[in-house]
C-alpha cells in the first residue's frame, strides 16, 4: 500500500507543500514531524491537499495543529483542496482536544523516594491494623457460628476441606516420603562415623513427628490453598461479588472466611499426621535398602524411641498453622481492590506471609514445648 | 456507486452451540460498507455470541464468517493482525486494561502497531478522550477510578484509537444517562460521516436504533429473522417483532424519532 508523499516547493509568494496519498494514522510518523517543523516557518504557507486519497482523525489533527500553531504566531497558512468532511473533522478534533495529562502526577526524584519510604511505613501500620481488625471480625464470626452451629455453611466447609486436604494427599505424600529418604540417607552417612547407624531411626522418627512432617505440610498447604483462598476471594472482590453478598445480607466473613478457616484447621492435623507417616515410610525404605534394617525392626524401634509427646507436639501445632494460613490467605484476598495486578500481588503476599508466620510460630512452639519439658 | 454496497462482514450458515444448547443455527448476515447496522434480539438470543464469532473470539460449530473478504478462522498470524488493525471493538463492560491509565489504554493499539513520536501519541490520546466525550481530567485516571458511563466512553476512545474502518459496539449506550446516550449516538453518526465508518451495533436502546441505524437485523429463533430498514421491519408479521416495535417503548421511540434527521447511508 502506498504511503504518503510530501512535495516541498518555494517561490516568491511563499512555501507550498503538496500532500498526496494517505494522510492516516498508519503513516503518521512520515508526515507528522515534517508538519511540526513547518509550524515555525515564518513564510506564508500553502498546503495543497487536492491529491489526498484518504484522511482520518490523525491527519485532521496534524492539519489542525499546524493551522493553530501558525495562527498563534501570526503566520499565514492556506489549505487548498480540503474536503468539507475533512474540514469538519479538523474542527471536531480541535474542539475535542483538551489540556490532558497522560499519567498521574509524579513528584521529583528525592521527594518520590521519601514518599515511597513514608508510604511503605504507613502502609505497614495500616496493614497491621487491618489484619488485627480482620482477625477480630473473623473470631467474632467464628464465635457466632460456634454459638449457633446452624449458621455454619457445612457444604462449603467440606468442599474447601476436600480442596485443602484430599486433593493434596498425592503431592504431600510424595514430598514427605522423599524428605524421609533424604533425612535417613544423610543421617546414616554422619552416624556411620560413630558406628551408630541404628540411631537413624531416632532421627527420622522424632524429627518428622515433631518438626518436619508438620512444617513441610504447612508450607505445601500455604502454597496450594493459602494462595487459592487469596485469589478466589480477591477475584470476587474485584467483580463486586463481596459487595453483592453484603447487600443480600450474607456476611462475607461468615460465608467465605469461616468455612475456609475451619476447613484448613480440620485438614491440617490430618495432613500433618499423614505426612509424618509417609516420611517415616521413606526413612524405613532407605534404612532397609542401605542399612539392612528390616521394616519390622524399624517399626518396633520407632515405638520405643519416639515418645508420645512428639506426636502431640506435631498435632497441636498443625491446626494453629492451618489457622494462620487460612487467615492470611483470606485477609489478603479481602484487601484486593482496583485492578487485576493487585490479585497477583496479594496472592504472593498471602503465601510469603503465611510461610513466614508459620516458621516464626514454629520457633515459639519449640521454646514453649521445651519449657513444658516435652523434649 | 457500486463499491459503496460492498460487503464487509459476511456470515453464512453459522452454527453456535454450547453443549446441547444451540444458540445459532443457519444464521446468515451481510454487513455492507459504510452502513450502521443495528442488531436487536431478546436477552439470550445470542447477540454477543454473534459478535464474538465475527471477531474470531468464539470458535463456532459450523458455517463461515469473513471480514473484509477474509475468513476469520485459519488465518496466518500476520494476516490476522492486518485485519484486526482495521477494526475497533467496544466490549459490553469496557474491558479496559486495569493497570493502565485511560490515556495509556488509548495508546496501547498505537504503540502495538505503529511507530510514532510519544508527543504525537499524547496529542492523539488527548483529542480521542475529548471525542469520546470525556473531560481532560479523565486522562491520567485508572479505570477503577471511573464511573460506569465514563468507562464506556474510555473504551470507545480505545476502540477508535486506530481510526478503524469497522467498529463493533456491544450495547454502547446501556448505562448512560439519556443526554449522554444522545451525545453518543450523535458522535457515532459524526464519525461515520467523517470517516466512512461501518458500524456493527448491538443495542437494546430503541432511540439509538431510530436515530442512527441504516438497517436493523433482528435475531430470533436462532437466526437472523430479517435485515431491513426499520420501516420495512415493522411490516413483518412475527410475534417478537410486533411486540418489540409495537410495545409502549417502541411506539414512544418511533414518535420521538419522527421529526429528527435520519442519517443517510
Amino acid at each position: 500500500m502506498a504511503g504518503v508523499e510530501l512535495q516541498d516547493s518555494d517561490d516568491i509568494s511563499g512555501r507550498t507543500v503538496t500532500v498526496a496519498g494517505r494522510f492516516t494514522v498508519r503513516f503518521a510518523d512520515d508526515y507528522s514531524p515534517t508538519f511540526r517543523k513547518m509550524e515555525a516557518d515564518p513564510r506564508p504557507l500553502t498546503v495543497d491537499l487536492t491529491c489526498l486519497r484518504r484522511i482520518d482523525t490523525v491527519g485532521a489533527w496534524v492539519l489542525h495543529r499546524l493551522e493553530q500553531e501558525r495562527g498563534e504566531r501570526g503566520f499565514e497558512t492556506t489549505l487548498v483542496g480540503l474536503e468539507d468532511g475533512a474540514r469538519a473533522m479538523m474542527v471536531q478534533v480541535g474542539e475535542a482536544c483538551g489540556d490532558c495529562r497522560m499519567h498521574p502526577e509524579q513528584s521529583g526524584r528525592f521527594l518520590a523516594l521519601l514518599e515511597r519510604v513514608g508510604r511503605w511505613i504507613s502502609d505497614g501500620f495500616k496493614q497491621l491494623g487491618a489484619f488485627l481488625a480482620f482477625l477480630g471480625v473473623t473470631m467474632l464470626a467464628l464465635g457466632k457460628v460456634i454459638a449457633r452451629p446452624r449458621r455454619l455453611r457445612g457444604a462449603a466447609m467440606f468442599k474447601q476441606a476436600e480442596a485443602v486436604g484430599v486433593s493434596s494427599l498425592g503431592i504431600i505424600g510424595l514430598m514427605s516420603f522423599l524428605v524421609g529418604i533424604v533425612i535417613a540417607q544423610q543421617g546414616a552417612v554422619q552416624l556411620r562415623q560413630f558406628g551408630a547407624e541404628v540411631f537413624v531411626i531416632n532421627l527420622v522418627g522424632r524429627l518428622t513427628f515433631r518438626e518436619l512432617g508438620v512444617l513441610m505440610t504447612a508450607i505445601m498447604v500455604a502454597g496450594r490453598s493459602g494462595s487459592a483462598f487469596a485469589a478466589q476471594i480477591g477475584s470476587m472482590k474485584l467483580a463486586e461479588e463481596i459487595d453483592a453478598m453484603r447487600t443480600i445480607g450474607m456476611p462475607p466473613i461468615e460465608v467465605l472466611v469461616v468455612p475456609r478457616l475451619l476447613a484448613a484447621v480440620i485438614a491440617m492435623p490430618l495432613l500433618a499426621f499423614y505426612g509424618s507417616i509417609m516420611a517415616i515410610l521413606g526413612g524405613m525404605f532407605i534404612s532397609w535398602l542401605s542399612l539392612g534394617i528390616p521394616p519390622a525392626t524399624f517399626i518396633m524401634r520407632i515405638q520405643e524411641v519416639v515418645p508420645i509427646t512428639d506426636l502431640w507436639v506435631g498435632l497441636i501445632k498443625a491446626p494453629v498453622f492451618g489457622l494462620i494460613i487460612a487467615v492470611t490467605g483470606c485477609f489478603q484476598g479481602m484487601q484486593v481492590s482496583g485492578n487485576a495486578e493487585e490479585v497477583g500481588r496479594r496472592t504472593t503476599a498471602a503465601v510469603v506471609q503465611a510461610i513466614f508466620l508459620v516458621i516464626v510460630l514454629d520457633a515459639f512452639f519449640a521454646v514453649f514445648f521445651t519449657w513444658l519439658g516435652w523434649v | 456507486m457500486p463499491d459503496r454496497m460492498e460487503t464487509i462482514i459476511e456470515v453464512k450458515d453459522l452454527k453456535n452451540a454450547f453443549g446441547p444448547q444451540v444458540v445459532h443455527e443457519h444464521l446468515d448476515l451481510d454487513v455492507r460498507r459504510g452502513e450502521i447496522i443495528g442488531v436487536v434480539g431478546g436477552s439470550g438470543s445470542g447477540k454477543t455470541v454473534l459478535m464474538r464469532s465475527i471477531l474470531g473470539l468464539q470458535p463456532f460449530a459450523a458455517g463461515e464468517v469473513s471480514i473484509f473478504g477474509e475468513p476469520v478462522t485459519g488465518l496466518a498470524e500476520k494476516e490476522e493482525l492486518d485485519i484486526r488493525r482495521r477494526f475497533g471493538v467496544l466490549f459490553q463492560n469496557g474491558a479496559l486494561f486495569s493497570t493502565l491509565t485511560v490515556a495509556e489504554n488509548i495508546q496501547v493499539p498505537m504503540r502495538e502497531f505503529f511507530q510514532m513520536t510519544p508527543e504525537l501519541m499524547d496529542e492523539i490520546a488527548a483529542y480521542k478522550i475529548g471525542l469520546a466525550g470525556l473531560e481532560p481530567s479523565a486522562g491520567p485516571k485508572y479505570p477503577s477510578e471511573l464511573s460506569g458511563g465514563m468507562r464506556k466512553r474510555a473504551a470507545l476512545a480505545r476502540a477508535l484509537a486506530l481510526d478503524p474502518l469497522l467498529l463493533f459496539l456491544d450495547e454502547p449506550t446501556a448505562g448512560l444517562d439519556p443526554i449522554g446516550a444522545a451525545a453518543f449516538d450523535q458522535l457515532i453518526l459524526d464519525l461515520k460521516r467523517a470517516l466512512g465508518l461501518t458500524v456493527f451495533l448491538i443495542t437494546h436502546d430503541l432511540d439509538t436504533l431510530y436515530t442512527i441505524c441504516d438497517r436493523v437485523a433482528v435475531l430470533a429463533d436462532k437466526r437472523v429473522l430479517a435485515v431491513d430498514t426499520l420501516e420495512e421491519l415493522q411490516k413483518i408479521d412475527h410475534p417478537w417483532i410486533n411486540e418489540y416495535f409495537g410495545g409502549p417503548r417502541g411506539r414512544a421511540a418511533l414518535a420521538a424519532s419522527a421529526p429528527s434527521p435520519q442519517g443517510t447511508g
